[in-house]
């Protein structure tokens, strides 16, 4: 038994972790998430696979024959055993539920120079503003996200109407968009490309149709377009 | 029986006139009411609506009779004789009436939950239909919203938490040696408003601007803006809430006083103590629930602003008191279900429960713990994000408790002689799933994935394994189980096997996959999703189709066993437990003598054990039997 147990376990895991289970990924802090889920899987495949296999041999091994009246052994417990299967799931979710408090840390902190954008959402649509590139006070407005590489980007999240939830897949990392709070969350965009934005939260109608996109380019193209849609927006004043 | 006779009896008659003059009563009110106010226009539909949803079914439960002893009672006339005349059926339309025996009534609500049960599961049918391919295929959003958010309502209100209070109704009193339930009007009253929340949840649909579909969670404000459908939901929650609530007072009373001589908390089987921990759970919780719809109604009926942030309203706090309900929800689903396998397993492998007392504490730990877990539902919420780590930590810790369940039963297996009944199939198609879902969950609990696949069909995979694979496994398995008990007939075993098989394989085709999706980015409650997903919702649709007619040949089985199958025995699994040592299905009162209890409930295998004796009826035991 213990034989199969540890090749199915062995299949199993090499199967989860050859699964593509992400969409691409265009920021640092994907990496430790992605590592974490990893983790997750090959912890969880050899669980699963132990409560089949004994499952499995119990059904083989203790079928009752046909016209089997007799009764089983009335084991009615085993000290030594239920206190090892208190202790060791105990010590499986806490070691995991560190891990994971670690890797949260560690997503969520904070580095210098930020660049600030405000998201908002609105029935069906998400808008945004970027700090002005001529220093002024004024906020550059958008329908479109682009962001630099290289730098982390707080997003400033709030909503016009109802709950929305701003979500970039690629990113990994979602919040909600609450009416009367601002919510954040922060990212450093590594892989220059276009992703999918989402709202994750059920806001209506057009819920499903809520959908954009966001562009990750070079510093200097984030630059350049910044300062176009600024001055495109200050002709149409 | 005259026919102004049968309109001042109870019934359907009077009911019938009962309904209108709720609707009239509603209407009256709230025109009343606006004319002294001055408010224009005189008759506001919505307003009209609001209020009669309350009065219409008030009223109908005054009409079929749900309140006739306690207004006698009240308004001081001399006691009647109890006839027991509404107690028992001796023909079928004796379960269309408000009857006081729990058999009855435990009945009653199997066969109305399975009929929402068809209902929400129809429903499920046509959201794969629009699922199966990108783009809109048969039916709008607004639909489409409407469709999960009343699929899930039904499943969880009208199907999951009512079809076990109705197996427990049958089963428990029984199982105890007691002769009812400790408040059998109180019961009957508990039953009756079931229909009346469901029925109100699926005529929403008829409602100007559609049904209810904000989801089950129906999160303010989107729920405090949404045309008038949301209101069904509203109200309807209360109903199926009010209930629930007084059937856990019942059973926690029948439990705590009414247990036969020798019965000791010890020697209670599981399925008592997993209704006993239920109970518990909906008697603290519920009430939550019930605040949270009422704010919402009156953010929509009175214009205040619980969930108005530009007024100062506080729209995380929704979601706080919900889930200080729902997630003990989830438990509330689940804790009866965890009592049926004890009994299915050490019945059907002739085993005593392994560690019986653990199995007991178990159920105690996961409703202390399942208190302080509600944030883990608002991990993406934006609420104060200290919050997150602890909550994090005690979902967890569930698994422990949830852990050692699991190991027992499949101990209780090992050197069983192991009868593979459908019960015992359903039985152990529910541990290798539920061990699934529970996997899932503790996945969905570290804080950085559940911040990534919150809001994803992922979390749809977890609570179908959940929910599916682990509640409605165990309903099954409970059904097929007490089916002889309840009707006096043996279903179909091959009719019964190809069920579980079917819904077995068709089951993980279906919500397997979803776990794929979820993770590569499709979010859930969507009518619609990008390319990239096609072929795998394509493959959820066809075999949903398939899962969801494998249903038809349970309900074939159990129809026709019911009217043709061969007679049961009393005792056809050799079970321990006094419900199966009276006859089936058992007489009217139970017992003619009450059995006293002198052992635990599962001694298969020691020799010469015994739970319960009839003692003074020893030499009358055989008629009793033979009835």
């Amino acid at each position: 038994m213990a034989i199969y147990g540890l090749i199915a376990s062995v299949i199993g895991v090499v199967a989860a972790l050859w699964i593509d289970w992400f969409p691409p990924a265009a920021v640092q802090e994907a990496k430790d998430i992605d590592t974490l889920w990893d983790v997750l899987l090959i912890v969880s495949v050899p669980i699963f696979v132990l409560v089949m296999v004994v499952v499995i041999y119990c059904v083989r091994a203790f079928k009752a024959r046909p016209g089997d009246m007799g009764d089983g052994e009335p084991i009615h417990g085993n000290t030594m055993l239920e206190v090892v299967w208190v202790a060791v799931p105990f010590v499986i979710v806490s070691v995991l539920a560190v891990y994971g408090w670690i890797v949260l840390d560690d997503i969520e902190a904070k580095k210098p120079d930020r660049l600030q954008v405000e998201v908002r959402g609105q029935q069906f649509i998400w808008r945004y503003e970027y700090p002005n590139p001529t220093g002024g006070k004024e906020k550059v407005k958008s329908y479109d996200l682009v962001v630099p590489t290289g730098r982390q980007v707080e997003f400033n999240i709030n909503t016009d109407d109802v709950i929305h939830d701003f979500w970039i897949p690629a990113f990994r990392l979602k919040i909600d968009a609450v009416p009367g709070i601002t919510t954040h969350w922060r990212a450093t965009p590594s892989e220059k490309g276009s992703y999918d934005v989402l709202c994750a939260e059920l806001c209506g109608l057009g819920h499903s149709t809520m959908r954009g996109s966001v562009r990750v380019v070079a510093p200097e193209e984030y630059d350049a377009w910044l300062s176009k849609t600024a001055a495109k927006a200050a002709e149409e004043g | 029986m005259t026919l102004a006779a049968k309109f001042k009896g109870p019934g359907w008659y009077r009911a019938a006139l009962s309904i209108p003059l709720g609707i009239l009563f509603g209407l009256g009110l709230t025109v009343g009411v606006r004319a002294l106010y001055g408010y224009d226009p005189l008759f506001d539909g919505d307003a009209i609506t609001t209020v009669a949803l309350i009065s219409t079914p008030l009223a109908f439960l005054v009409g079929i009779g749900c309140f006739d002893y306690w207004f006698y009672w009240a308004a001081g006339k001399p006691t009647r004789e109890e006839d027991h005349s509404s107690h028992g059926a001796h023909t079928w339309k004796d379960y269309f009436k408000v009857n006081t025996d729990h058999k009855v009534i435990g009945i009653q609500y199997i066969c109305t939950t399975f009929v929402f049960f068809v209902l929400g599961g129809l429903m499920a049918m046509v959201m794969r239909a629009e699922l199966a391919a990108p783009g809109s295929q048969i039916v709008d959003p607004n639909t489409f919203n409407g469709l999960f958010s009343v699929h899930a309502s039904l499943m969880i209100f009208l199907f999951i938490i009512p079809v076990f209070a109705g197996i427990a109704n049958y089963v428990l009193p029984l199982m105890i040696g007691a002769p009812d339930m400790a408040f059998p009007r109180l019961n009957a009253l508990s039953f009756w408003m079931l229909p009346t929340a469901g029925i109100m949840m699926v005529a929403s649909f008829f409602a100007p601007g559609g049904s209810f579909a904000t989801g089950w969670t129906a999160y303010a404000p989107l729920s405090t803006e949404t045309p008038l459908g949301q209101t069904f939901f509203t109200i309807g929650v209360q109903f199926a809430g009010a209930s629930s609530i007084a059937t856990a007072l019942n059973f926690l009373v029948t439990i705590i006083t009414m247990r036969a001589p020798g019965m000791t908390f010890w020697r209670m089987p599981l399925l008592v103590w997993a209704n006993f921990t239920t109970s518990l759970l909906v008697v603290i919780a519920t009430p939550f629930i019930a605040g949270s719809q009422f704010f919402v109604l009156f953010d929509r009926a009175l214009g205040t602003d619980f969930f108005n942030a530009a007024a100062g309203g506080d729209v995380l706090m929704y979601q706080h008191v919900f889930w200080f309900y729902s997630h003990p929800a989830v438990y509330i689903m689940m804790l009866p279900g965890f009592g049926i396998i004890s009994e299915v397993i050490s019945t059907h492998a002739r085993k005593p429960v392994f560690g019986y007392r653990m199995m007991a504490f178990s159920l105690m730990a996961i409703v202390v713990l399942g208190f302080t877990v509600w944030a883990h539902h608002m991990f993406v919420s934006g609420m104060f994000s200290w919050l997150r780590v602890p909550m994090m930590i005690t979902t967890m810790l569930i698994a422990v408790p949830t852990g050692i369940k699991i190991f027992s039963w499949i101990a209780t297996l090992w050197k069983g002689v192991i009868h593979m009944t459908t019960p015992m199939l359903f039985a152990l198609g529910f541990i290798t799933m539920f061990t699934l879902g529970g996997i899932s969950g503790i996945v969905l609990a570290v804080i950085p994935v559940d911040i990534y696949v919150s809001d994803t069909y992922f979390v749809v995979a977890h609570i179908h394994y959940v929910l599916f694979g682990g509640s409605v496994f165990t309903i099954f398995a409970g059904i097929y189980h007490w089916f002889p008990k309840m009707t006096g007939r043996m279903y179909d075993e091959t009719l019964g096997r190809i069920h579980f098989w079917l819904s077995f394989i068709f089951f993980n085709l279906t919500f397997g996959p979803m776990h794929l999706v979820g993770v590569d980015g499709m979010p859930r409650r969507v009518a619609d999703y990008a390319e990239e997903f096609a072929t795998l919702n394509a493959l959820i649709s066809v075999s949903s189709f398939i899962f969801g007619m494998s249903f038809f040949i349970f309900l074939y089985n159990m129809i026709s066993s019911w009217r043709h199958g061969p007679k049961a025995a009393a005792n056809p699994w050799r079970a321990h437990t006094i419900e199966w040592q009276v006859s089936s299905p058992p007489p009217i009162f139970n017992f003619d003598e009450i059995p006293t209890v002198v052992g635990g409930p599962y001694e298969y295998g020691v020799p010469g054990a015994q739970h319960a004796i009839f003692k003074a009826t020893e030499e009358k035991r055989e008629p009793v039997a033979a009835e």
